[in-house]
């Protein structure tokens, strides 16, 4: 009896050790930048070290592009570091949506959103391929982003405050404007929203256009079925076989679903736009310094594009003498990126990795794709559209 | 001086040889453990949502949806709150749990005797039912039977029956019985009739309990009502001139089909897939049930006279009974809980409704937890019942 009273003792003390440990790694962690900074560039300490010294900082500059190596601060423990010393970016995707995430024969991803998810791999680790890609329904998204499972989020979501404020979302500029719209068989005899009372309508759990479709239908006077999934694929089977009278979506969203169904001709877009559907990348709310990051790396874009630099010319500008362009592409002593914890040249990787934005659009959704989307909204400023960087100064 | 010492001396250990107090401390320090893990995990999490602007709180609650929900039995609508939105939830998967476990009983007790049949084509046809279904997983078997509702005609060129009954695409729609004009009239006709089942059934058993002997009360109540209310029907016509309910036939209008009432495909594709796939259990359960009773009884039974039929629900059934009712309640609470996969087919049950709140306020740990909480009370008010039921049938020794 009383000799298995020790191995129970040492059990409890085993228990006891294990719940105490929870800080012996992290102690071990603060002290290993000093040894590792000169090594790889996923380096610095652990992030989930409070490390308030920040001795990670060094480590971090002393990250990629040798030509500007003297930059980059980003914050201990915030999430740019983590993406650093993780050495990829994670980044929350559609579950597919052509033109804006496909998954090709090979396994790449392409598309719109891709892009913006490379172009900020590109900004920070000057390799456009370093992304990690985590598809997610329409559901799961949010929960994605606040959990901290993604790094950020380009899956066509729209900005709207509830998702900027209860949601604990910061959001990056609009990438897309887009606008609802509802998708009907033309042998139906729909031709505006008024014709549609009592019908059935297919719709994505979780979205705006959920709410806009009751907003519509209920402002007008009419009924309708919804019938609720919680990704695209289904929602689009859905229609196609008929269970739903109308299809509804972000335009952009009706375009690309068009090329899923079987018989793509019998199918027309009411000429109807249900609301604004501003779409951007969010982030976690409350990192500052990347929700900083993201945006100006979008921004970067877009200001590519009015100075008309694309990727293919770009070596052109590297010896330009203008301020402007030295100022926005980090040259002679320009340190803008200090700022915001990106190295100072991170337009130029912006620009190297994936083009500017009309090289972005044309690739995945311009005239030479199936879709042959009009710019529209989507244009530069210059254009008519809403496409406007502030100054890079 | 010896006779001094006091002989407790000896039998005195220390405490930390001591296993009654070792034992003490032992609970101590796991009850330690666990309640520092749980804080641990609670400040975590709370510090967490607080840097995102999260913080948890049930004001939502109150606020109104604007998402529609594709069915609900009470009214709804994009005006109504989130605790209503919820309750649309609870009810839908209600309505999916009683439907399948009463459906799953009746198939699984049917499959379970066919197993046994002396029958070789229904033996067979019952075993290879039942080995293929339960070796598939629900989930997968959800979809398929979704995907056949996309098989069926569309709304304009439906599967017509008789009028009454239409197939198509979008769900089976048929004629259902509506409230008329006179339908108030009728409504104290069905208080009488049901109070007069209730007195006679219960003046029936204080006589049989009087006279100390067995008897059966039941079916003559239900036929004393249901001839309460008929009667009352036809009262109603004569006085009033019209049928206080009448049979709605659907219509088909531009779109879908008005008036009757419709299944849809995502509810008759969650009740096929649950009932399909929870029976198979069932019947092994009636299975072994049965063949725990033991071989004479069926052989006494049949020596005195009584068929085979009769042995087996006189005799068999009410003993294999006692045997199947605690392994049944947990295919009943399976049932309730695989109800949940209803979200890939979109059929808008508790776990369905609660994600949708959860996307749209954020508010991903209070949506949560009343989810856990939901399910478990369905749960355990399952078992509940079941084990109030079990007892009753037990073994009554005199």
């Amino acid at each position: 009896m009383k000799r298995q009273i020790l191995p129970l003792l040492a059990l409890t003390f085993a228990l006891a050790l294990t719940a105490c440990g929870g800080q012996a790694p992290q102690a071990a962690a603060t002290t290993a930048p000093a040894a590792a900074d000169t090594a790889a560039p996923a380096a610095p300490a652990d992030t989930a070290a409070p490390a308030t010294e920040a001795p990670a900082a060094p480590a971090a500059t002393a990250a990629p592009a040798p030509s500007t190596s003297d930059a980059a601060q980003p914050a201990a423990g915030g999430r740019l570091q983590t993406i650093i010393s993780r050495g990829n970016l994670i980044c929350g995707v559609n579950t597919g949506l052509p033109g804006f995430m496909n998954v090709d024969s090979a396994g790449a991803y392409t598309g719109f959103d891709v892009d913006f998810c490379k172009a900020i791999a590109a900004a920070i680790f000057d390799d456009p391929s370093k992304v990690e890609y985590r598809p997610l329904s329409s559901q799961d998204r949010f929960t994605a982003v606040q959990t901290g499972e993604v790094d950020v989020l380009i899956r066509n979501s729209t900005f709207t405050l509830s998702r900027d404020g209860s949601l604990g979302l910061d959001w990056a500029p609009t990438t897309f404007y887009d606008g609802q719209g509802m998708m009907v068989r033309k042998d139906s005899g729909i031709n505006t929203l008024e014709d549609m009372d009592g019908a059935t309508v297919c719709v994505q759990t979780g979205t705006t256009t959920e709410l806009n479709l009751a907003d519509q239908f209920k402002a007008r006077g009419l009924t309708f079925t919804p019938v609720v999934f919680d990704s695209n694929d289904p929602t689009v089977a859905a229609y196609d076989a008929g269970q739903c009278d109308g299809f509804t979506t972000d335009k952009s969203g009706l375009v690309s679903s068009l090329s899923k169904l079987t018989n793509p001709a019998d199918h027309k877009i009411l000429d109807v736009t249900m609301s604004k559907e501003p779409l951007g990348p969010s982030t976690l709310s409350g990192d500052a310094q990347f929700s900083d990051a993201v945006r100006w790396i979008v921004y970067a874009t877009f200001q590519a594009e009015e100075y008309g630099i694309t990727s293919a010319n770009i070596g052109d500008f590297t010896s330009s003498e203008l301020p402007e362009i030295q100022r926005f592409l980090g040259l002679a002593d320009n340190k803008l990126g200090d700022g915001i914890g990106l190295p100072n040249d991170f337009a130029v990787r912006v620009i190297k990795g994936v083009g500017n934005y009309a090289e972005i659009y044309d690739r995945n959704l311009g005239p030479e794709t199936p879709f042959d989307l009009p710019r529209g909204l989507n244009a530069q400023y210059t254009n008519g559209g809403l496409l406007y960087s502030p100054p890079f100064r | 001086m010896a006779v001094a010492t006091p002989p407790q001396q000896h039998a005195r250990i220390p405490f930390y040889r001591d296993t009654r107090i070792i034992a003490i401390i032992l609970q101590v320090v796991f009850t330690l453990v666990v309640v520092g893990g749980i804080w641990f995990l609670y400040t975590n999490m709370i510090e967490g949502l607080r840097k995102a602007n999260l913080l948890p709180s049930l004001s939502f609650l109150s606020q109104p949806t604007g998402f529609a929900i594709s069915e609900s039995v009470i009214p709804y609508s994009t005006e109504s709150s989130y605790g209503q939105a919820f309750l649309v939830g609870i009810i839908n998967t209600l309505r999916i749990a009683i439907t399948g476990v009463i459906l799953a009983t009746l198939l699984g007790t049917v499959v379970g005797i066919f197993r046994m049949s002396s029958n070789w084509l229904l033996r067979n046809l019952a075993t290879t039912y039942v080995e293929i279904v339960r070796n598939i997983p629900l989930l997968l078997q959800l979809i398929f039977w979704f995907l056949l509702t996309k098989e069926f005609p569309r709304v304009q060129d439906s599967i017509n029956l008789g009028g009454l009954l239409y197939l198509h695409n979008r769900g089976v729609t048929m004629a259902w019985p509506r409230e008329g004009d006179d339908f108030s009239s009728w409504v104290p006709w069905l208080w009488v009739g049901l109070a007069a089942g209730i007195i006679f059934y219960i003046v029936r058993r204080v006589q049989f309990a009087r006279r100390d002997r067995p008897g059966v009360a039941a079916p003559q109540a239900f036929l004393i009502s249901g001839g309460v209310v008929l009667l009352g029907l036809v009262v109603v016509r004569l006085t009033g001139g019209q049928w206080p309910l009448f049979l709605e036939i659907p219509q088909l209008n531009r779109f879908n089909f008005v008036g009757g009432s419709t299944i849809t495909p995502s509810f008759a594709a969650l009740l096929i897939g649950l009932v399909v796939y929870t029976a198979t259990y069932i019947s092994e359960i009636v299975r072994s049930g049965i063949q725990a009773v033991s071989r004479g009884q069926r052989e006494a039974a049949r020596a005195l006279g009584l068929t085979n039929g009769q042995a087996l629900r006189l005799v068999i059934f009410p003993q294999a009974l006692r045997i199947m009712i605690p392994p049944l309640t947990s295919q009943y609470l399976n049932l309730t809980k695989n109800s949940s996969l209803a979200v890939v087919i979109a059929y808008p049950d508790l776990f369905y409704v609660g994600n949708t709140i959860n996307n749209q306020t954020g508010q991903a740990v209070p949506v949560i937890l009343m989810l856990m909480l939901s399910y478990l009370s369905l749960s355990l008010i399952t078992s509940l019942m079941m084990n109030w039921y079990n007892k009753k049938i037990q073994l009554v020794e005199r």
